[in-house]
């Protein structure tokens, strides 16, 4: 198929934009090994503040992958091994100065199971902050965890019940409690990974809503596999395929006229 | 796409196959599956059923031997005290109580209870009822209380193991009969002689004729056994037991004659006038014996007066003889004679007399062996599984360190008792048989085993716990000690306290280090002498006095039930804390 | 293009394809046998085209139920969305056609028992013809995803603009001449505004089926040939 309009955000062309330039996180010639295997391919992305980004792809395409680069859980796989470079606000995420449980405070990650640690709704969202010691006294940790509670939409729902077991809560809500985990040591950028796909649709659609209203405050990454969540939810879309970034534009765009046959027909349900 | 459509099912391909799961064959199929999985079953139900079995035997077969040891027999007896026993009344010094000789004062408490005992040997038998340590009691008891002093104390005496295994049942088969004639006896005391005026004795004398026969048949087969034997002093010795069996034919075949006794037959005694007499010789008419326990008179007794009574195992067979077969039913005929549990069991240490011996050393000794295995033990195997599991570089080095750590487990027990000797005690010189060496030996011993269940606990934790508390910024160190190691705490729990159950029955080992010894104080320190309870058990079971296999039971009982105590703790400790995530 | 994972699904856009394929054939037959009936002045053809129309309403309501329920149930995206959104423009489109034939073979009706103007007929069969040609090319560009083709179609709607034109001028000075053709010539005129109108669907369709292949409208604007809303007579 092709392309009789220039899009002016393809990936061809974002590589041209210097990293740092008005974008929250840039990566440029990112590559990925596990092992002998080369699981990233040369990826280069800019991803806009304060807006949404869907990674979409096949299983195996790697947006899991370049998602935990961006804040280096990827470190904990030894055999491991990124090459390229990632920047946030033009810091490089891989340089040797950077303290890796820094960058993790700044760029918070929401798993695709919902993980709560087995202690109280309280202690979940309280953790972060006690350990990097964001507060001086009891009254400001209180005030830190019922805000974040409060942006992550759960306040109301858990209110009287903050010494209740995280695991005690439904799986929205867990998902909820640990976006405000991650809220509350205020990072910049909040990375999803499948957030709703062990949800139900109506638990999908709360989490899509707080999304779209933490918008506002935060870059946000999300993989996802679907395609409607992905159209819903974004401001802008990268398509993944076999390790490499094969189109990113904006959402609206990709999803009614890509300009890559195998974006085409991943999103239309054809085999690429 | 193409390939899909190639791939599609042509006519070719389809076969118009109609599969009919109702017909007959198709029945019998799933019949015989069900056959198959109830067979299955069944042999489940089998395997269980004969390991029950056998747990259910060597259970039954422990209590019925050891739980008899948890009861004891003692002698209640007025002891009376003199008053200037221990000095000048009034003014008596605790160590001149503690430091006394309270032996005098049993004896004569129980020449009381049986008077009249004038012979030294069945004086000294009387007395070898006690246990050595029954004067003890009584000095335990005016320690705790001088103002007994100068009255007359009713304290319970400890008996003598044998006096002890009579009352449980170990001596003879009692049978008395009552006579028709009048008896009467020669004297009261020393050898004398009881004249019935019928035949009252040709029953017993028959019996013994028959023994006397039985006897005989059995030296003949034993001197037919040697005859064919080709050793020529072994034919001579045949030639010397025909000779015997002969004798003994022509005792058994004169019906008549008077008979004399030996500790290979029954025993014969006459109660008559208050007293025993054992009969040596015996005849249809009349007894000759020597008085067991003394007469009142020598009057002539009515048949209601006397009886005939017989121990029917005969002496040789017993532990104890008639004299204190004697002494002993007269004593429970006194009713001084009361069971009660036997709580020094366990208060004491180890002792020679079986009635005294206890398993408080070796309990001690255990608890602090295991103390020190204990304290060893989870910091080292848990550290090292924390280690192995989350921080160390995954090379040859770590992958050879795994597999010797497996390698480990499998070690015979004996061999870390080797290493033990020859690091701590040869090596270190540290003390030989102090829990401290022990506990060092068996935390070699439980260390691979907490390791592996630590690690299996470790890596049972999710691992998006630990992603989760990455994500907001833990150091990976804060992650495992706030997150993972509490989570697999009940898997570590419960795998340390099964290896501490499995170094609690480990014996090899520590004979090794000497912990072999008879200890008898309990021990007060890691580095004094003790005792566990595995050797213990091994210790007595090789000892030969009777009581002492009862008492090796007990203890094994003792283990077992500790055993259970903590495989209970571990259950417990695993529900209390398993969470669900 | 590849085919559909779910077998189904592109069975549905097979099936849409094939009842926009038939509605168009029936339109395009519709307006050939209103022309025909005008031209023959044979008032049953005409009644038949009439009759007919209702198929082609029935086809519109069919694919609209069709693209409906697979945006319900397909929730189609990227040229799949553009296909079932396409199939309902052109579907709207078609049914106009429809509609514009059924008008031509009213005013057949009408007509049917007066003398025809030879030169007049003719101008308009030619028009007709052409209005023929441009939708059956259109469709053909539809079904064979060409853009260049419909681009073609859409550049030609200018002829039709031009023939309507001198066919309008033509009406106008033969109603001039003698008053008497006015009733007449004013059906003529309305018919032949008809077939102009037919090409201005069949350019909208062009326009979809651009939309439908390439992703984009087409650039720049349509050439404007039709003057005939700013012609008057001039009394020189």
């Amino acid at each position: 198929m092709d392309a009789i309009v220039a899009n002016p955000s393809s990936a061809t062309a974002a590589a041209h934009v210097m990293p740092g330039s008005g974008f929250k996180v840039s990566a440029r010639d990112c590559n990925v090994y596990y092992g002998e295997k080369h699981a990233l391919k040369s990826v280069s992305v800019d991803i806009p503040d304060r807006s949404v980004m869907a990674f979409i792809g096949p299983s195996g395409c790697g947006k899991s992958t370049f998602l935990r680069c961006i804040n280096r859980m990827n470190d904990t796989i030894p055999i491991c091994r990124v090459t390229g470079k990632i920047t946030i606000d033009g810091q490089d995420v891989y340089d040797q100065s950077l303290d890796v449980v820094q960058l993790r405070a700044r760029v918070g990650m929401v798993f695709q199971k919902p993980n709560p640690f087995p202690k109280s709704i309280y202690d979940n969202v309280a953790y972060g902050p006690r350990i990097h010691g964001f507060a001086q006294s009891r009254a400001e940790l209180d005030q830190i965890v019922m805000t974040s509670l409060e942006k992550a939409g759960l306040l109301k729902e858990v209110k009287d019940r903050l010494t209740d077991s995280g695991t005690s809560l439904s799986g929205g809500q867990q998902q909820r409690l640990c976006i405000a985990r991650a809220i509350a040591v205020s990072p910049e950028v909040i990375l999803m990974d499948e957030p709703c796909s062990a949800l139900d649709p109506i638990a999908t659609a709360r989490i899509e809503e707080l999304i779209d209203e933490l918008r506002s405050n935060y870059s946000i990454i999300i993989v996802t596999h679907s395609m409607q969540q992905a159209a819903r939810v974004s401001q802008r879309t990268a398509f993944f395929h076999l390790g490499t970034l094969v189109e990113e534009g904006e959402t609206g765009h990709i999803f009614t006229n890509p300009n890559d046959k195998r974006t085409q027909d991943y999103i239309t349900g054809r085999i690429g | 796409m193409t390939d899909i459509s190639m791939s599609q099912p042509s006519g070719s391909y389809t076969v118009n196959r109609k599969f009919d799961i109702t017909s007959a064959e198709a029945q019998g199929r799933i019949r015989s599956r069900y056959r198959a999985e109830a067979r299955f079953k069944s042999y489940g139900l089998l395997a269980l059923g004969i390991t029950s079995v056998f747990v259910v035997i060597l259970l039954a077969d422990v209590f019925v031997r050891g739980l008899p040891a948890f009861w004891q027999h003692r002698l209640v007896l007025d002891v009376p005290v003199a008053a200037d026993a221990f000095g000048a009344p009034g003014s008596v010094d605790a160590a001149a109580i503690r430091g006394g000789d309270y032996y005098p004062v049993t004896k004569a408490a129980l020449a009381k209870a049986i008077p009249g005992i004038e012979s030294r040997s069945a004086e000294r038998q009387l007395n070898r009822l006690l246990s050595t340590g029954a004067p003890d009691i009584l000095r335990e008891t005016l320690v705790a209380d001088p103002s007994l002093i100068g009255k007359t104390v009713k304290v319970p005496l400890l008996l003598s193991d044998d006096a002890d295994l009579y009352f449980k049942g170990a001596g003879s088969k009692i049978v008395s009969r009552v006579p028709r004639g009048i008896a009467t006896p020669s004297g009261v005391t020393g050898e004398v002689t009881v004249l019935t005026a019928s035949n009252d004795f040709a029953d017993e004398l028959a019996t013994i004729k028959r023994a006397l026969s039985v006897r005989a048949g059995g030296v003949e087969r034993e001197a037919g056994r040697l005859q064919r034997s080709p050793d020529k002093a072994n034919q001579a010795r045949a030639v010397e037991l025909l000779e015997v069996a002969k004798a003994l034919r022509a005792r058994a075949e004169q019906p008549r004659g008077e008979e004399p006794l030996d500790a290979d037959i029954p025993s014969v005694l006459v109660e008559i006038n208050g007293g025993l007499v054992k009969a040596t010789k015996l005849s249809d008419s009349a007894i000759t014996g020597e008085v067991l326990l003394p007469l009142k008179s020598a009057d002539e007794a009515k048949p209601a007066n006397w009886k005939i009574v017989t121990y029917v195992t005969p002496e040789a067979n017993r532990k104890v003889n008639d004299q204190e077969a004697a002494f002993l039913e007269r004593l429970r005929s006194l009713g001084v004679v009361e069971s009660g549990f036997n709580w020094r069991f366990f208060t004491s240490g180890d002792s020679r007399e079986p009635e005294l011996a206890g398993i408080r050393g070796a309990l001690v000794g255990t608890a602090l062996t295991l103390l020190v295995t204990l304290a060893l033990c989870l910091p080292l195997g848990v550290g090292a599984a924390v280690y192995l599991e989350e921080f160390a570089p995954k090379n040859r080095l770590t992958d050879l360190v795994e597999v010797n750590i497996n390698n480990l487990a499998a070690v015979p027990s004996i061999v870390f008792g080797l290493l033990g000797l020859a690091v701590f005690l040869n090596f270190f010189g540290l003390p030989r048989s102090a829990p401290l060496v022990g506990g060092l030996v068996l935390a070699l011993l439980v260390l691979p085993t907490i390791i592996i269940a630590s690690r299996a606990a470790l890596r049972s934790v999710p691992p998006s716990i630990k992603e989760a508390a990455l994500g907001v910024g833990a150091s990976h160190q804060q992650a495992i000690f706030h997150h993972v190691l509490p989570l697999a705490m009940p898997g570590i729990m419960t795998g340390t306290i099964i290896g501490m159950a499995h170094a609690l029955g480990e014996t090899a080992p520590l004979l090794m280090i000497g912990m072999i010894a008879f200890i008898v104080d309990v021990p007060q320190s890691f580095v004094e002498s003790a005792t566990v309870m595995p050797v213990q058990i091994y210790l007595w079971s090789d000892l030969p006095e009777q009581a002492f296999q009862a008492k090796t039971a007990a203890a094994i009982i003792v283990l077992l039930g500790f055993l259970f105590v903590m495989n209970g703790l571990a259950i417990w400790l695993r529900k209390r804390f398993e969470r669900r995530w | 293009m590849n085919e559909h994972i779910v077998t189904s699904y592109e069975e549905e856009l097979a099936l849409l394809d094939k009842k926009i394929a038939h509605m168009g054939g029936l339109a395009e037959h519709n307006l050939g046998q209103a022309f025909d009936a005008l031209e023959r002045r044979d008032p049953r053809q005409a009644e038949l085209v009439v009759k007919s129309d209702k198929a082609i309403d029935q086809f519109e309501r069919d694919i609209e139920a069709l693209v409906i329920s697979m945006i319900a149930r397909r929730q189609p995206m990227a040229n799949d969305l553009r296909h079932v959104m396409v199939a309902l423009r052109i579907a709207a489109d078609l049914e106009r056609i429809g509609d514009l034939a059924k008008n031509i073979a009213k005013r057949a009706l009408a007509i049917a028992h007066e003398s025809h103007p030879k030169p007049l007929m003719t101008g308009l069969g030619h028009m007709v013809e052409l209005a023929l040609k441009q939708l059956k090319a259109v469709l053909d560009a539809y079904s064979e995803r060409d853009a260049e083709k419909a681009l073609a179609v859409w550049r030609d709607d200018a002829q039709i603009d031009a023939m309507y034109n001198s066919l309008f001028r033509e009406l106008l000075t033969y109603m001039m001449e003698d008053p008497r053709n006015i009733g007449i010539s004013t059906h003529l005129l309305f018919g032949a505004k008809n077939v102009e109108r037919v090409g201005d669907h069949t350019t909208n369709i062009a326009e979809t089926v651009h939309y439908l292949v390439r992703g984009t409208n087409v650039a720049d604007d349509r050439p404007k040939s039709d003057q005939t809303s700013t012609t008057l007579i001039s009394h020189d």
